[in-house]
This record gives C-alpha cells, structure tokens and sequence, in this order.
C-alpha cells in the first residue's frame, strides 16, 4: 500500500467508525486533492462530509474549529503546507488555545493535514517543509509520518485525540509503498520508532528524511560504521527518552529534517540530545536542514537547498572519524 | 414582593416580565461594567478591561431572542454578552480577578470568558477572531439537526477583516443557521470608521446573498423584536443573516483611554449618554407606559446592586489558582 492509500484508508474507516468526521478543503471530493489521496472518498461518503470549499484556508479552518468545539471532529486539508501562513491565526490564536484560554472547558478535536517537502520544482511557495511553527506551540501536537504504516495509524490517533493535530505529509512521499494490516491499529503520538538498530551513530531523522537516512546508514555500513535510525514520529508530543537512550548508547548524533536549520526541528532536537547525553557524547551533535533560503525553482539550485543522503553519509563518516 | 402595576395598558403579562428581564439584564451589565472600572482603576483588577457600557441593549436584546443552548461567540468587549446569555456574576469577576472560581479557572480573563454551559463558546481577543468558530458552531447545528443558532458578535472593527466574510460566504453557500451581529460603535480602538470603512456595511453582506438590517442599537425592544424575528428565519434553514446595530461605547476603548479628545469630542460623549442612554431610554419608556411604577424599578436597581456587590465581595475574597495549575488544561 501507498502511503497516499494509507492515509485515505485512515480516514474513510474514521469515517465509516464515527459519523461527526468530516473532511473540508479545496478540492477534495470529485477531484480527490491534487495529490490525488482522497479520490474515491466522495463517492462513499457524499460532499456532505468530503466538503469542498471555497479558496479560503483561514475560513474554513475557523469553521472546523468552531465545529470541534460544538461536537463535530474535523480533518481540514491544506492543498501545501506553505498555506499554513493563511491559517496561523485560527491554528495559533484559536484551535491551540481555546482548551487552556476556557479553563479546561471546551475541547478543539480538529486535524489539520498539510503537505511539506520540496524537489517538486515548484519554487519558493508551494515547497516549505513549516512544520516547526506549529511544534513551537502548546496546544498544539505535531505528526510526520514516514511509512504508510506509521501514515495510517498515526492520522487514526490523530482523528481520535481530543486535540487540535497538525499532521503533514509529504508530497514526495505519496507513491512510497510498504506494508499496512488489514486489521484496525493505532500509533501512540510521542513514541519514536528505531527504524534501523545500530550502534556507533544515531540519526535521527523525521518524515522524507528517514529514508535519506536509511539510505545514508546503508553507505555507512561498508565502511563498517553501523548507523541507528530513529524517526520520531511526532515532533510534539516528542519522545525525547528513546532518542536520548539512542544518543548515550551511540555517543555520536545527527538530525535531520526538511525544515529549516536555523530555530527549527533540528535545533530543538539537538537541545534535547545536549542536555540528556552530554556526557555520553563523543561529538557534538550535528544537524541538517533545509539551507537558509528561499526553495529556489531551478532543478540544481532546489537540490542544493534540502538535505541528501551522501550529506548524512558525509557528515556521519566525519563524525566516527 | 408586592408592587401594583398599572396594567390598564393592553400589555400582557408576560410582555411585562419580558419587558422588566430586559432592563434588568441591562443594569446588570451596567452596574457589573461600573464595578469593573473601580476595580481596574484602583488597580485591583489586572491586565485590560474594554467595557460594555452604552451597548447594553444589543446582548441584551439578541440574547432575549436566543435559547439557553443557542451560540454565541463574543469579543473583546464582550461582558455584556457573557452576561447577557446567562452568565453569573461571580464567576465574571472572579475570572477578571485571575481567580480559581472564574469561569475559565482565571486562565482567559476578561476577554476570554467561556461558559459552554449557557452557550458561549468565548470571548475573542483577536478582532473578527471568533467569526469562524461561530459559524462553524452553526455548522455542527445544522449537521447534527439540534435547531441551535450561532450568533457571531463583533464590532465594526472587524469589518476590515477577511475572515469575516470568507466565513459569511461559505455560511451563504451552506444554509448556515448563523447571525453576524456587528455592533457598530463608531470606533475602531481610536479611529473613527469613517476613516476604516469604505462604500455601505450592509451591502457587504447583500453581496453575498445574506440579507441585512441596520437598526437603533441603543432600543432594547427594537433590538429584540428584530433579533427576534431574524432568530426564527435563520433558526428555520433560511440561512445566516447579518445585523448592524448602531451603538456607542460610553468609554475608551479601554479603562485606561481617558484621553480621547483626539478622536471624539466630549460633547458627543455626552450627547450619546444624555440622549441614547440605553438603560435610560429603556427605564424611560417603561416608566411612561407605567409597566412598572417607580418603586418597583428602584427595587430592580436596588437588587442588582446587591447582586453586583456580592458577587464583587465573593471574586475578591476568591483565592488565586495555585501556582501548580498553570500547565493544566493546555491538551484534553
């Protein structure tokens, strides 16, 4: 299975399980996304709860969060995480904080899915990987899958919270295929998944980077240094325990993540790392980001602006050197 | 209690309770508004108070015309709405004090005030900011066929937001049982909306289909009897309608605007106070049309007062959260 297959299947037996999930974004029904990953959805479950909407991401997120609050559980979908710009208020100011602004009274069961990841030649608006912004705030729980396994039981947890759940997929990811049971499953948030078991360097890598990471620990191993590849699964709750374990059991530590270096995903992993294992560190802790700059459209300047696996490869090797 | 009425006028009983809830709704706002600014200005009271006074008759009149578990959502300004939907004093000022018995455990205050048990999914400290969950409150309405309304206060400063009408438009496209209510007050904080507002308020909304009224905001009676009316359309499946009521807010934009001169004179302040008072003007009407003689209106008052003070003794003598809260309540 895909993991664009994995995700609608999560989302049509959320629907077929509960009756107050719905879907809303711009074309989703007869089109399906421009991804494509909910085609057919309509079909079952009519325009009434695979909702298309007119193009105004803040409004209709607004609307989903006022539908949370009065018993419904929305999935908005953002067409490409760069829109999260259009939707900040209602995600930072409204979704986040009405739990805590009510005293514990009203509850937000919302899900907004957004796509990151850039190498699609599609420049500086339609490729950010802003995932960050959102981890930055309380209130809110951040997921990145990296399989269609973790894909389908991560969205089902993520349906089923009583929280606002920002969950982002990658556009390059969609086509990725692995296997995903038949039966019914869940994945915990703030559980990391050792993706690779090794013993002389940790990389910690979240959604497309996991698998440069994998691929990365595979060049590694003919020059005998065995890599161990934890995907954190999501950035907020963040299983901070497995990745520190990781990190004393290793003594050397990359992260990497498509978001920008500078004040992102890697920077507050680091941290974590920093303070958990410093005195099991051989090395400081090295982190790989997107470059600081806007995702550029030319096709070599974009794939010098992401991170590859011969990067991780090269930075590993420099580091058990 | 016993006062004599003058029921030789055709008003019917329960006209006259209605009538005398009103006003009474309206005081208490008043008188709750009066204490606020005491307590903001001896600095008893934390952080920021945007008070309601002047405005009275426009929650008070929607909120006549709604039921216990219709919506609403509420601004900034908003104790007036909280109260009016059915608020209690107490937890109002022991919220406003940053206190444990507040509505929100004293972590929203003043505008951020919740009360899902008489509808109020919250003041809104963001202009225009609540526009969304309103309409999306009536969305669950209509989907889980509950009959409820949403009705979506705010002022005419949130008519330079975008939100506002992204939502009125998927709320026109959609059958939404939703009411944006825009209380135009005349000022957007410290700038007259003569200078923030181009072309004509409610046309925005003709332009999207939702058919608008622009009424007296200061006439308690003319508010309800249209919300009244608008309730029953909207609650019916006509879908969102749009109120303008013409307003003024007595104060700054907030206690510590005192200064104003700047952006409007104190002869319009005193004009709007004189003259379109509207717990005045409602007092007014009723002492005319001897719905109530003055004894029984002074016992109103007196009672309210009594109300007010003990609630306000109550939120004092409150204590703080304990400081082990304050992680609490960020994730269900």
């Amino acid at each position: 299975m895909t993991l664009g297959e994995a995700v609608r299947e999560a989302l049509a037996e959320e629907m077929r399980r509960d009756s107050r999930v719905f879907i809303c974004g711009e074309d989703i029904a007869e089109a399906g996304t421009v991804f494509k990953v909910l085609t057919g959805l309509v079909d079952e479950f009519g325009k009434e709860r695979v909702l298309d909407t007119p193009i105004s991401e803040a409004g209709f997120t607004g609307i989903a969060v006022g539908a949370a609050m009065t018993g419904m559980r929305p999935v908005v979908d953002i067409m490409f995480g760069d829109f999260s710009t259009l939707v900040m208020d209602q995600m930072v100011n409204q979704a986040a904080k009405v739990r805590y602004m009510s005293g514990g009274k009203c509850k937000v069961p919302m899900v907004m899915r957004a796509t990151l990841g850039a190498s699609r030649r599609s420049a500086a608006q339609h490729s950010q990987s802003l995932h960050a912004w959102f981890a930055h705030i309380p209130g809110l729980k951040v997921v990145l899958p990296s399989t269609p396994y973790d894909a389908k039981g991560l969205m089902k947890t993520a349906i089923r919270d009583d929280n606002p759940v920002v969950f982002f997929e990658d556009k390059m990811m969609y086509k990725l295929k692995g296997p995903v049971p038949a039966e019914d499953y869940t994945i915990p948030f703030g559980v990391a998944d050792i993706k690779r078991v090794g013993t002389d360097i940790t990389i910690i890598a979240t959604s497309s980077m996991v698998q440069v990471a994998l691929d990365a620990a595979k060049m590694l191993e003919e020059f005998d240094i065995s890599a161990e590849v934890i995907d954190p699964r999501t950035v907020w709750p963040l299983d901070e325990k497995t990745l520190i374990e990781s990190a004393k059991k290793t003594s050397r530590v990359i992260v990497v993540d498509e978001g920008y270096e500078r004040y992102g995903v890697t920077a507050e992993i680091a941290s974590v790392i920093a303070e958990g294992a410093f005195f099991s560190l051989e090395a400081p802790v090295k982190r790989i980001g997107a470059m600081h700059v806007p995702i550029p459209f030319s096709p070599p300047l974009e794939d010098a602006t992401i991170p590859t696996e011969r990067q991780v490869f090269g930075a590993a090797k420099a580091l058990c050197g | 209690m016993t006062t004599v009425l003058d029921r030789s006028k055709a008003h019917s009983e329960s006209d006259v309770q209605q009538w005398l809830r009103m006003y009474r709704q309206m005081l208490m706002i008043r008188l709750f508004e009066e204490q606020v600014n005491d307590l903001y200005t001896r600095a008893l009271m934390p952080g920021l108070a945007h008070l309601y006074t002047g405005q009275e008759a426009v929650a008070v009149g929607i909120c006549e015309a709604l039921r216990l578990d219709d919506y609403i959502t509420s601004t900034h300004r908003g104790h007036g709405h909280c109260l009016a939907k059915g608020a209690q004093l107490g937890a109002m000022f022991a919220e406003l004090l940053g206190k444990e018995a507040g509505y929100c455990k004293g972590k929203g205050g003043s505008m951020h005030i919740a009360d899902p048990d008489t509808g109020n999914l919250g003041a809104n400290a963001i202009v225009g900011g609540s526009a969304g969950i309103a309409t999306g409150a009536a969305f669950s309405a209509k989907r889980l066929n509950t009959g409820q309304v949403a009705v979506c206060f705010f002022g005419d400063g949130a008519m330079g937001q975008g939100l506002l009408y992204e939502v009125m438009n998927m709320a026109a496209l959609w059958t939404l049982p939703v009411i944006y209510v825009c209380e135009n007050n005349l000022y957007n904080e410290y700038t007259h909306n003569s200078e923030t507002l181009a072309g004509d308020m409610l046309t925005r909304a003709v332009g999207f289909g939702v058919p608008g009224e622009r009424i007296d905001g200061q006439e308690v009676r003319k508010v309800y009897a249209t919300a009244k009316t608008m309730v029953a359309r909207v609650r019916a499946g006509a879908g969102p309608a749009f109120l303008v009521c013409d307003t003024y807010r007595f104060h700054g934009h907030h206690v510590g605007d005192i200064n104003r001169e700047y952006y409007r004179s104190k002869q319009e302040e005193q004009q709007w106070k004189t003259e379109r008072d509207p717990v005045k003007l409602m007092l007014d009407w009723l002492t005319t049309e001897k719905v109530a003689n003055r004894a029984q209106l002074d016992q109103i008052q007196n009672e309210v007062k009594a109300e007010v003070e003990k609630a306000v003794q109550f939120a004092m003598a409150a204590p703080y959260p304990a400081v082990d809260r304050v992680a609490q309540d960020v994730y269900a």
